[in-house]
């Protein structure tokens, strides 16, 4: 019976070794999610793209983690930065108070977190101006308008989510200054985030009180807007991912917010050692926020269209609109 | 002009938003009144909408859909049977237990299956219950009042909305009308005396669980493949629970209850209506005061409206026969 227990102990050993010969290796980057999961078509799936690409380039394997609540955020902080993790990539601005709480225990290991800000040592804070990417798409919406009422679905009602609605608004406002606005938040709670009945409900309520685009920025509950969209014979605007293809000719345009770009710039720094805390902000001319075109939707997006969103862009690059912002935009909630 | 147009959309989404309710409040009542407290409700309905989208999304009908999401559900029911009627166990712990296991189960599987991170594959129009068009509808849309309200209201809703409040005068007559249905209320109220008239209370639960599973099998469909067009984690959104809280507010009757997951689905469409509106005298809601709003009518009329409220008396005691 001895032996038997030495036996299996030993094979367990033995078993566990390839994963931490896996381990031994230099780098060693982590991606937390946000609840909604890795395949949203959203927000956590450009993060987990952001990531491939990191590893496909460098060869560098990255592991990560779907949360289920908001109680699990500080554990698989704490449990990864245990394991001594290098970098520690965590997407979402529900994660703020946890990476602030686990990066004062843990000073040695570097942390990055996207749309919340911290000022710690350690702790590099990547933030977007969503309002300017809402801006072109709310001309976008402006523009493609029969019946001059657009409408605008949130997830979650926190700061964040009404800059896009600011941004988007003033956009719209620009090119037109008769418009209707409808808006309507999902709800209050995270769980807003998971309800695509309760949005597309929403979306059809807006759609029959004559409203004919919809800007949804509400992750995975917005499939929702976009299947009302369908049903009604009507227009939606993705957001974070490109959402053009999830219903072909329904969807006017995403609003793109590079969460890719900003995950896998932060895993390359990180590699190459030139890694800074700090806080840094990804809009227009960074690159960190635009609008999506491809071939869903190259004949509802017309060559005039385009110009003028193009000229709107340069325009904020350039500094001569300025597009408002709501204060405390990446609070936690 | 533009009020009743408002009521009309308001009542639209309210039949809508009510259809999933209905079922599984229905299927809740059920349960009920053979003695089952089935608070498993919303890990039923969960575990239907992923059964459900996950057959459409890889056959492509809404009917294999259908017939996967109440099979999954009738599963759960005995489940729960076994542990209350056979193991005599604790009815809400089971319950909650099938609740935290769905929850978790369903993303798992979906992840495991699709790779979507627990979504299932959206479904195409061929794969879902779409809307369907009652005859002369298009007819009848100039007709004032009438035919606003026939080809607005009435029309134009899925299969399983229609199913729904079908199932109110059918699960009604089976209750009220039937043998078994008496048999199954006295089941619920005073087993001894069924089992002394030499009938089966273990098979009558059992029965009642079945009935239970099917009708939240259809409760969940409705969210994957009627109203939603594929599973996303936790997209029941505590339905069952609102359910549950219709049964009891609808005293345990088939129509009461029907009314109040109408006036809860009502409520919802209206805080979704009034977000942003400008009130005359009150100004702006704020968005966090118009979602508390269904929820701050329930407990308003739970408390002040409805008066004496009597379960059935045997529900959550398990039958020990040898006492």
């Amino acid at each position: 019976m001895k032996y038997l227990f030495v036996r299996v102990v030993a094979l367990l050993v033995l078993a566990s070794t390839p994963s931490t010969l896996a381990f031994a290796q230099d780098f060693k980057p982590v991606l937390l999610y946000d609840i909604g999961g890795k395949f949203d078509k959203s927000f956590n799936e450009a993060a987990f793209r952001g990531a491939e690409k990191f590893a496909t380039e460098s060869g560098i394997d990255f592991r990560d983690f779907e949360p289920n609540s908001e109680t699990q955020y500080e554990q698989a902080l704490k449990r990864f930065a245990r394991r001594k993790a290098d970098l520690i990539v965590a997407v979402g601005v529900g994660y703020s108070v946890a990476v602030r709480n686990v990066a004062e225990q843990y000073p040695n290991v570097k942390f990055t977190v996207i749309d919340a800000i911290i000022d710690l040592p350690n702790v590099q804070s990547i933030t977007f101006k969503e309002n300017e990417g809402s801006f072109l798409v709310g001309m976008a919406a402006a523009m493609a308008t029969k019946s001059g009422k657009v409408g605008f679905i949130g997830g979650m009602d926190i700061p964040l989510i009404r800059r896009f609605q600011v941004g988007y608004v003033q956009g719209a406002q620009f090119v037109r200054d008769d418009l209707d606005f409808i808006e309507n938040y999902v709800g209050t709670t995270p769980s807003a985030w998971n309800d695509p009945i309760k949005a597309s409900e929403m979306a059809k309520s807006q759609y029959a009180r004559g409203v004919d685009v919809i800007f949804s920025a509400a992750g995975p509950s917005g499939l929702g807007v976009i299947n009302a969209a369908k049903d009604s014979g009507a227009l939606a605007i993705g957001v974070d991912s490109n959402q053009n293809h999830v219903q072909p000719g329904f969807v006017l345009t995403s609003m793109l917010k590079r969460v890719d770009l900003a995950v896998s710039q932060a895993m390359q720094q990180a590699n190459a050692g030139t890694w800074k805390s700090g806080h840094q902000v990804l809009g227009l001319p960074e690159g960190g926020v635009d609008y999506a075109m491809d071939e869903h939707n190259a004949t509802l997006i017309t060559a005039e269209m385009r110009e003028r969103l193009e000229d709107a862009r340069a325009k904020i690059i350039a500094g001569e609109i300025t597009v408002d912002d709501v204060d405390g935009g990446n609070s936690g909630h | 002009m533009e009020f009743l147009t408002d009521i009309l959309l308001l009542s639209d989404s309210a039949i809508r938003i009510a259809a999933p309710l209905i079922l599984a409040a229905l299927a809740g009542l059920c349960a009920e009144r053979a003695g089952i407290v089935d608070i498993g409700l919303e890990g039923k309905m969960l575990a239907a909408a992923f059964a459900a989208a996950s057959a459409a999304a890889i056959t492509g009908s809404p009917w294999a859909g259908l017939l996967s999401g109440i099979l999954v559900s009738v599963m759960l029911a005995l489940l729960h049977g076994y542990v209350s009627i056979n193991q005599r166990g604790n009815q809400i712990v089971s319950g909650m237990a099938i609740n935290i296991m769905v929850a978790g189960l369903a993303p798992t599987l979906a992840n495991a299956w699709f790779s979507r991170g627990g979504q299932t594959p959206l479904l195409d129009s061929e794969a879902r219950f779409n809307e369907i068009t009652l005859p002369l509808a298009d007819l009848l849309q100039d007709v004032p009042l009438v035919g606003a309200v026939y080809s607005n209201l009435l029309s134009g809703h899925s299969f399983l909305t229609y199913l729904a409040f079908l199932m109110v005068p059918v699960v009604g007559w089976i209750l009220y009308r039937t043998r078994f249905g008496l048999r199954l209320r006295a089941v619920g109220e005073n087993p001894e005396a069924v089992d002394t008239a030499g009938i089966s209370v273990t098979l009558l639960r059992y029965q009642a669980m079945i009935i239970a599973g099917i009708l939240c099998g259809m409760s969940g469909s409705a969210l994957s493949t009627a109203l939603g067009a594929g599973f996303i984690r936790d997209m029941s959104a505590g339905k069952g629970f609102l359910a549950l809280a219709a049964m009891i507010f609808g005293k345990w009757k088939p129509v009461p209850t029907l009314l109040a997951c109408l006036l809860f689905a009502f409520v919802d469409a209206l805080q979704g209506r009034l977000q942003g509106v400008s009130l005359p005298l009150i100004g702006e809601i704020p968005v966090q005061f118009t979602i508390m709003l269904p929820y701050v009518l329930t407990v308003v009329i739970l408390a002040g409206f409805v008066g004496k409220m009597e379960a059935p008396k045997a529900s959550g005691i398990p039958y020990e026969k040898d006492r």
